[in-house]
């Protein structure tokens, strides 16, 4: 299948592969920063590990990378999943409270940890499936309830984190690269091979395109809904907890705010449509990768922060836009016009 | 083996607790009420939500003091959002109390409601943040911060402490538009303006929130490798840059100056140990003060209608003596 599939790509030119223009977004950037200050590309050795703004973009868009994988499943399948955001501060709680007022340790809590975030997607994979609400407000209850949920497991309080191995997760390095590059690296090659060399991701397709009509050819949609959602939290859970690694603390109330909506963007980014059905992990990573860029781009040129989005939504909207077939036609439809005209 | 499982438990009624506070509120709702002692003052709060440590301490605060005092003391969390705030506000007069304090979470669009509660004879006590209105009748009086006092107090440590022909500052600014955003920016470039060896390079926000101060920091590093001072509108976002500056290889408080706002307790751990180097405190302990005033304003005695908390300003040589009597 994926043979076939790879086959077709190849024979299509090269302007209707749809990574094609979150790469379009990052070329933007790259020239940009070219021009007005291309020490934003300086990456040198420090302390043994490397060191730059494009170390940044990565080790800082971990996070964001981590939730767009899993949104990109939920999306793939016509679902959205809004509660990521407040499932991170729920998972950074759950395993700082764990790790230092239990005294568990991290090879203990992390697991918990990642079942009981897993879980909490599950909730809200049911909700869709057996209790037939929309994705966006079956999973809005949790956006809303779950920043509960984590203030009450840390009794409304920062929780500090000291150990070792927990620090390691958000500050580590392996060969010089961030630890939490390689993870989301393993993830997303895990989660690719066994979607693409299976027939999971064609499954999820499936459900994404015609819930109906798959289900009448004999594909279980709401069990494959449940596994999606569970994976999302799972995986916002754990980029929760690489947030409070990252800064030795796992604050419940701040954590993960809006993240949701930088989720959704890189999916969207990456040429998964909303409506669900054909979804590209890769082009999620890709969006991730751009959205993060951006916004050291817009702090190394010193836009302030009030104007800041602008730029950044010019960005996105474009990147989108070209995605659209019917707004590239219309576009090259004007300038042979105008080419005729002259 | 067993201290773990006693600990599950911890975790367990700390999350059960408000499910067993909600089933007996419900299962009392209808009797209850009714046996209050009738001379028991009675006094509505409808607090902005639970965003930061500062905002649960300023809770606990009120509480305690109601508890203190034996006020029946109704509490109301926004959330955030102003509509549940309002609604608050009209249940609470429905309900007949004796005063409204009330911290609102935006400036605008409060007359309506304010009338209401005017009408029904109920004075309303403003804290931490003023209201914009044309008709003044709406509020007794108002406690709260002076935000731009708070960056003028930084700045003044600064110019008096940091020595240097050229000293570069980078801001970390709070969520953009926010009145102590705006009013800690006024306030400490008031000061800096006044001294030509002090200049800020980079103004750029961290929305209040500790990663992003992280994130932000590690690439002001890359793009400055010459900063002074860290000028930060809250303590999270300084913390969250210590940490930046440390995976930089770099020493806080001593290759850079850090100072901050709102003096939180882990603030305060973090001065003692040489990592920031100054923070403007800004009380959240308003509840004796303001129960003073609503007895003031209930009894018809004479009180001022603006009064300003007055706040300190700590670094290494006083930290350590009042370090221990920090709650939040």
């Amino acid at each position: 299948m994926s043979k076939a599939a790879e086959s077709t790509v190849s024979k299509k030119s090269l302007r209707d592969n749809p990574l094609i223009w979150p790469l379009a977004g990052l070329a933007l950037v790259i020239a940009f920063n070219l021009v007005t200050g291309p020490e934003f590309f300086s990456v040198s050795v420090r302390d043994g590990h490397l060191y730059g703004n494009l170390v940044d973009i990565f080790s800082q868009g971990a996070r964001v990378m981590l939730l767009a994988l899993g949104m990109t499943l939920v999306i793939a399948t016509g679902g959205v999943d809004l509660s990521v955001g407040a499932v991170m501060a729920i998972g950074g709680a759950l395993a700082a409270t764990f790790v230092t007022q239990m005294g568990y340790g991290l090879y203990v809590a992390l697991p918990i940890t990642l079942i009981i975030v897993g879980t909490l997607g599950f909730f809200n994979g049911a909700m869709v499936v057996f209790g037939k609400i929309q994705p966006i407000i079956a999973t809005l209850i949790l956006m809303v309830a779950g920043r509960g949920v984590a203030l009450l497991i840390t009794d409304s309080d920062v929780v500090k984190i000291q150990d070792p191995a927990f620090l390691y997760l958000g500050k580590g390095y392996i060969l010089g690269i961030p630890f939490s590059l390689w993870l989301v690296a393993v993830i997303f090659l895990v989660m690719a091979v066994s979607i693409r060399k299976t027939a999971l991701g064609l499954l999820i397709e499936a459900v994404g395109d015609n819930e109906h009509a798959s289900r009448f050819s004999g594909i279980e949609a709401g069990r494959l809904k449940l596994i999606v959602y569970a994976v999302c939290g799972a995986l916002a859970g754990l980029a929760g907890v690489l947030d409070a690694a990252s800064v030795s603390a796992a604050d419940p109330m701040r954590v993960g705010e809006l993240k949701e909506l930088d989720a959704i963007f890189a999916v969207v980014i990456g040429g998964t449509a909303l409506t669900g059905g054909r979804f590209l992990l890769f082009g999620s990573i890709l969006g991730a990768i751009l959205l993060q860029a951006l916004t050291l781009t817009l702090y190394n040129a010193g836009v302030s922060a009030a104007v800041a989005p602008v730029p950044k939504a010019i960005v996105i909207v474009g990147v989108c836009l070209l995605q659209s077939e019917r707004f590239r036609k219309q576009i090259t439809n004007i300038t042979k016009f105008g080419g005729k005209a002259s | 083996m067993k201290s773990y499982s006693s600990q599950f438990m911890t975790l367990f009624t700390r999350l059960a607790a408000p499910a067993m506070l909600l089933a007996s509120a419900l299962l009392t709702g209808c009797g209850g009420g009714g046996d209050a002692a009738n001379e028991q003052l009675k006094i509505g709060f409808a607090q902005v939500g639970a965003e930061s440590v500062w905002r649960t301490a300023n809770t606990d605060s009120l509480q305690n003091e109601a508890k203190k005092r034996g006020v029946d003391f109704k509490f109301s969390s926004g959330e955030g959002k102003q509509e549940n705030q309002i609604r608050a506000i009209r249940s609470f007069v429905a309900q007949g109390v004796d005063l409204i304090i009330l911290s609102p979470i935006v400036e605008t669009g409060w007359d309506p409601v304010l009338k209401e509660a005017k009408r029904a004879g109920i004075p309303v006590l403003l804290m931490d943040r003023e209201i914009d209105t044309a008709d003044e009748s709406l509020y007794a009086a108002f406690i709260g911060s002076d935000f731009v006092e708070e960056g003028r107090l930084a700045a003044q440590w600064m110019v008096e402490n940091v020595k240097g022909d050229e000293v570069k500052i980078v801001e970390l600014e709070g969520t953009p538009g926010s009145a102590p955003a705006i009013d800690r920016q006024n306030g400490f470039k008031e000061v800096v303006d006044k001294h030509s060896n002090f200049t800020i390079i980079e103004s750029q926000s961290a929305n209040f929130r500790r990663s992003d101060g992280k994130d932000l920091m590690e690439s002001l590093l890359k793009l400055h490798s010459d900063i002074d001072v860290v000028y930060s509108h809250n303590d999270d976002m300084a913390l969250g840059a210590i940490q930046a500056i440390e995976a930089a290889g770099l020493k806080p408080g001593t290759d850079i100056i850090i100072i901050s706002i709102d003096a939180i307790k882990e603030a305060f751990e973090a001065v003692v140990a040489g990592k920031i180097n100054c923070i403007v405190e800004c009380t959240p302990l308003f509840g004796p003060l303001a129960f003073d005033m609503a007895e003031k304003i209930l009894n018809g005695e004479p009180y001022e209608r603006r009064v300003v908390m007055k706040d300190g300003v700590f670094d290494q040589t006083n930290a350590a003596e009042v370090i221990d009597s920090r709650k939040y």
